[in-house]
């Protein structure tokens, strides 16, 4: 262990191998039985490809993958005719898009393991993943939003998640919105929107406060004597327009925004929202039927803070902030100026001292700034380069990554001195502890999610998974555990101890209380429908047949809907459907569950159709055929199972 | 997979199989007699599970028949029909007069340890090839199940409850 320390002091901040600086007995400590299970789930962000993951620590093993905000082509999800309008938008269908961060729900400020919340980076949306289920069963559409990259984060009581923009627009009517880019500062507005999360899980935009136009990054809620504010690090409060990476980097320090959201519900009690038009989808998933529902929403209710006092303060923050993070007291902000060479540690206390006392050194945009030394709690000094994410133990310890120096930094909140350095393989992003972000850590591992993976693993070609590490920060010193790859791009990730979610995940879906219009509820009510030009199968699937497994009299110019309900109510025992030339792709079927394949069929023939996951020893029988005639034919519409012809 | 391992699991245990980790039954002779147990219960027909004895009644009582009916029609017809015809399963005609009414209750409703340690219920899956999958009866469906079994008997075999006194 001594030599592992002296291994990685002696690499600094700038680690170049990759022989890892690991503990002896790394092994056996992340080792999980065959047939046991691991000791957290850790909820991932994919990135880049839309999903969240589901990872066992300390395994590091992939348990699933989670479709959110992207097509899914190993269920069906956004091919299926009822999970298609989970990803409707303003704009349509939208079948990939960017989840950065995950949130899970909250009660007392600790993890009760009921949904995880993630966001939708390029077409505005929160999503809410049912933690029993681990199905995404709700998504709403952010208005008013472009680059929802400051989402979603979580209040102590699940009472809000907020959604914030990353990209200033103009907003408003038609004329209003067609300006020159170059009115930025007269014509650009942020929002951050405050969604209201009800016992059921079920979101509602509550109110929207339009900011003066700036980058909003990320947030953190204030929890236990801060709860009831809200802390957001903003950027390019140059209000540059172009070449942001020089113009966006001219400012000394930029702000941490505090927000007083209880001000903001007295000020809606008042009646002073301003309800403002405004399109956005609203997407819900039946549990019962497993129908999803889109509905387009029409307004939603505005606060100008500028207007209306005291509901934001800027606190100036060192270089282009990226995380904010508060401490499991809620008495600490942290802000990670990534330009910066010190992180900036915020004292609740004090920054309410300073409001009361109005004790500013100006105003931005009609807002007021107060103070920097005034809010000041102190400053880490030189803890490394290009600081972006904190996270806590619970112990009175906050660890840092470094980007720039490919590190983690822990630190002491109080003293504020640096406390051990460990390396990261490479450049890592975000941090996830378990119950990192809440009042009550459990604090024993700590994940490194890696922006550059090189060569930690057998290359393959260009395009490579992301890298993690995984820490012991039980004790003073960080020991690199485990290296694991990836799914996706992981942003930010939260883990759960299992207890809180493993005994509340269901094994299948009952039959009884499937509401499916389309379901046969038994071989019993397997049949074919004609309307019109649609023909509907209703078809059962069971080890190991469907019925009907032959069909007849569809013709050139049908639709064909096969809806497919799954009799079996087993655990583990989905069954899939195919059919060729479909463009939708296949469907698999839950236990109990009722999906839909839509086939036009394009030619003349008898077509065959699969179960495409393995079931039974009978699996490869598991099979039917569908006869097409003619458009003009007059064969007759019949199914049958099991039925044979005169030979 | 998982339920199926850990009644297997559980199998193991009481039977004391040399592969078993032996020191979890608690002590040799509990165990010895646990296995006895088994073995008499498979020797008296009756399965294994948590149905000892079923009271039967007559006449019927129609509203389990009718309870049994729907689900019946929902979870097993697409396997079994009232016919002796076997399709993926065996067909149900008469089977109230050739097992048991709890051993019938307990393939019902305790299906993958009975086809790992039933004799007769291991013959069967080597005639059908298809594990009967569990759907998750409970035992009170179950026994309108066999109601509907026992009236489906009269119609189509003309006799019911034959196997009780086998």
């Amino acid at each position: 262990m001594a030599a592992a320390a002296l291994v990685s002091a002696s690499m600094g901040c700038k680690p170049t191998t990759p022989d890892a600086a690991s503990v002896g007995d790394a092994a056996e400590r992340v080792y999980v039985k065959p047939g046991t299970h691991d000791e957290f789930y850790n909820i991932v962000s994919g990135g880049f490809n839309g999903q969240m993951s589901v990872v066992g620590l300390p395994s590091g093993r992939v348990l699933r993958i989670l479709p959110v905000f992207s097509a899914h082509p190993e269920n069906g999800y956004g091919f299926s005719e009822e999970s298609k309008p989970m990803l409707n938008t303003s704009h349509g269908y939208v079948p990939w898009d960017d989840l950065h961060h995950i949130s899970l729900s909250q009660t007392k400020g600790e993890h009760d393991g009921r949904w995880a919340f993630g966001n939708a980076n390029n077409t505005p949306r929160i999503a809410r993943v049912d933690l029993k289920s681990f199905e995404t069963v709700e998504i709403l559409e952010i208005p008013n939003s472009s680059g929802n990259h400051s989402s979603p984060f979580i209040t102590e009581n699940t009472e809000y998640v907020v959604a914030s923009t990353r990209f200033s627009v103009p907003l408003g009517g038609d004329a209003e919105r067609d300006v020159p880019i170059n009115t930025f500062k007269e014509n650009f507005k942020g929002t951050v929107s405050f969604i209201k999360v009800d016992d059921e899980g079920h979101m509602s935009i509550a109110f929207q406060l339009v900011t003066p136009g700036m980058s909003f990054d990320l947030a953190r809620a204030g929890k236990g004597k801060s709860h009831g504010w809200f802390f957001f690090s903003t950027y390019n409060s140059e209000q540059a327009y172009t070449l942001l990476e020089v113009n966006a980097s001219q400012r000394d320090k930029d702000f941490i925004m505090a927000v007083n959201w209880k001000k903001a519900e007295e000020y809606i009690a008042a009646g002073k929202g301003k309800m403002t038009k405004a399109k956005y989808a609203h997407n819900v998933m039946d549990h019962n039927s497993h129908i999803a529902t889109s509905t387009m929403m029409e307004e939603v209710l505005q606060l100008d803070p500028v207007e209306l006092k005291d509901i934001i303060y800027f606190i100036p923050c060192p270089k282009s902030p990226h995380g904010t993070d508060v401490d499991p007291t809620g008495e600490y902000i942290v802000g990670s100026g990534k330009l910066a060479a010190l992180i900036p540690v915020f004292s609740f206390t004090k920054l309410m001292k300073a409001i009361e006392a109005q004790d500013f050194e100006g105003e931005y945009a009609g807002i007021p700034v107060v103070r920097y030394e005034s809010a000041l709690h102190g400053e880490v000094k030189k803890p490394g380069l290009g600081p972006l994410h904190t996270e806590f133990d619970g112990r009175g310890n906050a660890y840092t990554s470094m980007f720039v120096s490919s590190e983690v930094v822990k630190w002491s909140i109080e003293t504020l001195e640096v406390l051990d350095r460990a390396p990261t393989y490479y450049s890592v992003g975000h941090l996830s502890v378990p119950g990192g972000p809440t009042a009550k850590p459990h604090g024993k591992y700590l994940v490194a999610y890696n922006k550059i993976t090189k060569d930690r693993y057998l290359p393959t070609g260009p395009e490579l998974t992301q890298s993690a590490q995984l820490y012991d920060i039980s004790g003073d010193k960080m020991q690199l555990l485990l290296d694991f790859p990836t799914i996706g791009e992981p942003h930010y990730a939260e883990a759960i101890p299992a207890a809180l979610v493993e005994p509340n995940s269901i094994k299948f879906y009952k039959l009884e209380d499937n509401t499916h219009p389309y379901a046969a509820k038994g071989e019993g009510q397997a049949r074919v429908e004609r309307k019109g030009k649609e023909v509907h199968v209703y078809m059962t699937s069971i080890r190991s047949h469907f019925s009907p497994d032959n069909i007849e009299g569809v013709k050139l110019g049908d639709e064909v809907y096969f809806h497919v309900t799954n009799l079996e109510q087993d655990w583990d025992v989905p069954h899939g459907f195919a059919i060729k030339g479909a463009n939708t792709a296949e469907i698999l079927i839950m236990p109990g569950a009722t999906q839909t394949l839509k086939w036009v069929p394009d030619r003349v023939g008898v077509v065959a159709f699969y179960c495409t996951d393995f079931c039974s020893a009978l699996h490869q029988e598991m099979q039917g055929y569908i006869r097409v005639s003619p458009a003009n034919s007059d064969v007759e519409l019949k199914y049958s199972l099991g039925e044979t012809g005169p030979q | 997979m998982k339920t199926l391992q850990l009644m297997l699991a559980i199998a193991a245990g009481a039977l004391l199989m040399a592969c078993g980790s032996g020191e979890k039954g608690g002590g040799e002779t509990a165990q010895k007699s646990q296995a006895d147990k088994l073995a008499e219960r498979l020797k008296d027909g009756k399965g294994i599970g948590e149905i000892k004895t079923v009271t039967l009644t007559d006449p019927l009582e129609e509203s389990m028949v009718k309870s049994g009916k729907a689900i019946y029609e929902m979870k097993c017809s697409a396997c079994h029909k009232l016919t002796d015809q076997r399709v993926v399963g065996p067909g149900w005609q008469g089977i109230t007069n050739k097992r048991k009414p709890e051993w019938i209750m307990n393939m019902v409703t305790n299906v993958d340890v009975m086809l790992d340690k039933d004799p007769t219920a291991q013959a069967l899956l080597e005639e059908c090839l298809t594990r009967m999958p569990n759907q998750n009866v409970s035992v009170g469906d179950a026994r309108d199940i066999l109601e509907y079994m026992r009236q489906n008997d009269m119609e189509k075999a003309g006799s019911k409850d034959g196997a009780v006194s086998m």
